[in-house]
């Protein structure tokens, strides 16, 4: 026990040397027939180098709308989003989105999704990149397939390693999750969690579900519903694998159920 | 930036115009008439009164050969789709009868009808039977089956199924098949009406090159014909979207 | 699809059979009721299509039908795909344009005949001139709706792994777009057969349509006529057939809706 906590605090403290992502008030109005819609108001957040970072909130709280501003396909009405001390100018590679699963391509095989964003490679090493991550999200034996014949915990697992694959140094999820049953959740989870432990990147993870920010996350992040304020950070500082009966977890959990305003009991 | 949308499209038209009057002016031998002749075209036409004539003689065709077509082909194709063996006994045949040009059949219905309104009305009829039959027909099969297990778990007879969940489910796909069919129509009333009548547009046409060579007359016959179809297309589009059927279409 | 059916293995073929069989008798005992000279029976119309082949007219005719159409059809693909991008691609350019198109689209082929004859004669160009003019409108209009609905996920994904606009066009919204040109593909080949045949009754003195037209005109030659009916017919069932296997390939496959 004691030797787990030490090495977190160890990474805590090599990981908070430096800031991936700094948002300095963000804000982001919609005008539609007329009317302006406020969606985002002043968010500011730090996210470390290898941090992973739930932003949790209601549905349509401007959660997504958040995650498209810092992958830099949409602008910010006001404010501005940094990520390595560069302002976000536009989508970028080496930082990937990760839709829910209908992002992938439907006329690629699994091995054209996966090689997808690697054009850059020679014929070798992109074979070798794509075998790495068939056989990383565990997709052995489909590489000819095509995603309609694939299941939707298939499909991603798939987006997920199309992103990897590019070796990207942050990726951004927005509810990646959010259309898989219940088991095929839980499993994709331990999935990412896996992957994220091999390879270290920062990610922004979207979610309205309370447990699997709880779960995954470094950082809850919870959102207000529209417009958009930052209520509270929650520092989950429990070591994974997280043992989802342990009183922490419960307390933590429970407090931002308390948070959002809604006492668990059903 | 709204309010000027319409700027574009009418700047493009008028270079397109311009262009056409320069072209037709600088022929050397002026055979194609500018736009000017064919607005001139138009107003002869309507003095000498065979504007109207011309006009009513062939949607009077399209009208009676379409819905003859819409009042059998959609029975018909719905029963083919309901009944699967009904649909297994005609299917050769309709897919050898369906890829026949309509036009192939003029001698026939010069034949059977001699020329006149008939054989224009059973062209017509033709054209737009088939592809409405196919369209009622594979409109049925489309229809997702949990709709109709959800009618007959509600207790519906096979008549209340029909009238309850067929009807309403398949609507949005049978209206795109009467759209591309009266399409259709509307194309083979002016090459009927080559060949087998003497009025109409597809007369005017084909009359004022033979009489005389008098292009500005088939210019102005291919303007009301390009008219007149974009109002009956617009027509059917409008009733797709109609509320109860805007599920059937995606979304836009 | 209909509730409670099960089909037993030899009845899709004993249905049609027994179907085209009574069509066919049916036609035949109609022939033979009405003493009819002048409308042939199916005997005859064999007879009639044995005599061609026979000639070697037969040969000649579906040659240049199928000539005239793949020309005229190839020629409307290579204008129509690129403009069809292009307007889909580029908002502002199709608000122009569109408004033409949708003037000139309803304008019946057939219609330009006295046209295509005054600048290309009554000849071969004529007819393909026809084609292309009947088979470009469904072909440019499919295009620019089918890149219009690519779902701007995938065009967000496709820049976010750095692609160019060249690529992202050529890797994403070309491939994306595909099952909706191959619909319109199919549509102008099916109006592009049907515009054939117009035009070879009147722009020309060979193929299918002149086989149908000459022979009422020359002599009453009703079993001709429904010979070469029934020819025009299978050929473009044939087409129709081909264009549709294209949908089954795996790429496009995702964008019909195929029963199994």
């Amino acid at each position: 026990m004691a030797h787990t906590l030490s090495a977190a605090t160890a990474r805590a403290v090599k990981t908070a040397i430096t800031t991936k992502v700094s948002l300095d008030g963000l804000s982001i109005v919609f005008r539609r027939d007329g009317s302006a819609v406020e969606v985002l108001d002043r968010i500011s957040l730090e996210v470390r180098e290898g941090e992973f970072v739930c932003i949790l909130g209601p549905s349509g709280c401007g959660k997504s709308t958040l995650l498209n501003i810092v992958a830099g396909f949409l602008q910010p009405s006001s404010g501005q989003a940094w990520i390595d001390g560069e302002a976000v100018r536009g989508p970028d590679p080496r930082r990937i989105f990760v839709f829910q699963e209908r992002g992938v391509f439907p006329w690629l095989t699994v091995e054209g999704n996966i090689g997808f964003g690697l054009f850059k490679l020679s014929r070798e090493e992109k074979a070798e990149r794509i075998a790495h991550y068939v056989q990383l999200v565990g997709l052995e034996g489909f590489e000819r397939a095509y995603p309609h014949e694939l299941s939707g915990g298939m499909k991603q697992r798939l987006e997920v390693a199309r992103a990897f694959a590019v070796n990207p140094d942050m990726l951004f999820l927005d509810e990646p999750f959010g259309s898989l049953d219940s088991i095929t959740r839980l499993g994709m989870r331990k999935e990412l969690l896996r992957i994220w432990e091999l390879e270290r990147k920062t990610i922004l993870f979207v979610t309205h579900d309370i447990e699997e920010a709880v779960q995954l996350a470094d950082r809850v992040v919870v959102l207000s519903s529209r417009p958009a304020r930052i209520r509270r950070i929650v520092e989950i500082d429990i070591p994974h694998p997280r043992d989802i009966s342990a009183p922490r977890y419960l307390e933590l959990r429970d407090g931002i159920f308390e948070e959002i305003g809604l006492a668990h009991q059903v | 930036m709204k309010k000027f949308s319409w700027l574009p499209p009418t700047i493009f038209v008028a270079i397109l115009v311009v262009a056409w009057h320069i072209a037709a002016a600088r022929q050397a031998v002026p055979i194609i008439p500018g736009p000017w002749a064919v607005l001139q075209g138009i107003g002869e036409l309507a003095r000498k009164g065979l504007l109207v004539k011309y006009v009513v003689a062939s949607v009077f065709r399209v009208t009676w050969g379409y819905l003859l077509a819409v009042a059998t082909a959609i029975p018909f194709g719905l029963f083919l789709g309901w009944r699967r063996r009904a649909e297994m006994a005609l299917n050769p045949a309709l897919q050898v009868l369906r890829p026949i040009s309509p036009l192939a059949w003029i001698p026939i219905a010069i034949l059977w009808f001699g020329v006149g309104d008939l054989a224009a009305i059973f062209l017509i009829f033709l054209a737009s039977f088939l592809p409405l039959t196919m369209s009622a027909m594979n409109a049925v099969r489309n229809i997702p089956a949990i709709y109709l297990q959800a009618g007959s778990n509600f207790g519906l007879s096979e008549r209340q199924l029909m009238w309850k969940v067929l009807y309403p489910a398949v609507l949005p796909q049978l209206l795109v098949g009467l759209r591309l069919a009266l399409g259709i129509a509307w194309m083979v009333v002016v090459a009927a009406e080559m060949i087998a009548v003497n009025s109409g547009l597809g007369f005017l046409i084909i009359d004022s090159r033979n009489a005389g060579n008098r292009y500005d007359l088939v210019v102005a016959g291919m303007v009301l014909i390009g008219a007149i179809g974009l109002l009956l297309d617009t027509g059917m589009r409008s009733l797709e979207r109609l509320r109860s059927l805007r599920w059937g279409y995606g979304t836009d | 699809m209909t509730p409670n059916v099960s089909i037993r293995r030899w009845e899709p073929y004993l249905w049609p059979l027994c179907a085209t069989a009574a069509i066919l008798s049916l036609w035949s005992a109609g022939v033979w009721w009405s003493g009819t000279r002048v409308f042939p029976s199916p005997v005859a119309v064999e007879r009639a299509l044995a005599e061609l082949l026979r000639k070697g007219l037969l040969w000649r005719y579906i040659g240049d039908s199928l000539f005239r159409v793949g020309a005229g059809y190839a020629l409307a693909i290579t204008c129509g795909i690129p403009v069809g991008l292009l307007l889909g691609w580029n908002p502002a350019a199709a608000a122009a344009v569109n408004p033409v198109i949708q003037m000139l689209r309803p304008i019946s082929p057939l219609a330009w005949i006295p046209l295509a004859i005054v600048w290309f004669g009554a000849t071969d160009l004529a007819a393909i001139f026809l084609i292309f003019l009947a088979s470009v409108f469904p072909i440019l209009v499919s295009t620019m709706n089918g890149v219009r609905n690519v779902p701007p996920m995938f065009l967000q994904a496709g820049q976010n792994f750095g692609l160019s606009t060249a690529a992202l066009l050529r890797r994403v919204v070309f491939p994306s777009a595909l099952p909706q040109m191959l619909v319109g593909l199919r549509i102008a080949l099916g109006v592009a057969w049907l515009v054939l045949v117009a035009a070879e009754m009147i722009a020309v003195t060979s193929g299918l349509g002149y086989l149908i037209i000459d022979s009422r005109n020359a002599g009453q030659r009703y079993d001709l006529v429904i010979a070469g009916m029934l020819i025009i017919g299978l050929i473009g069932l044939g087409l129709d057939f081909s264009i549709r296997h294209l949908e089954t390939w795996k790429s496009v496959r995702w964008g019909f809706r195929h029963e199994t």
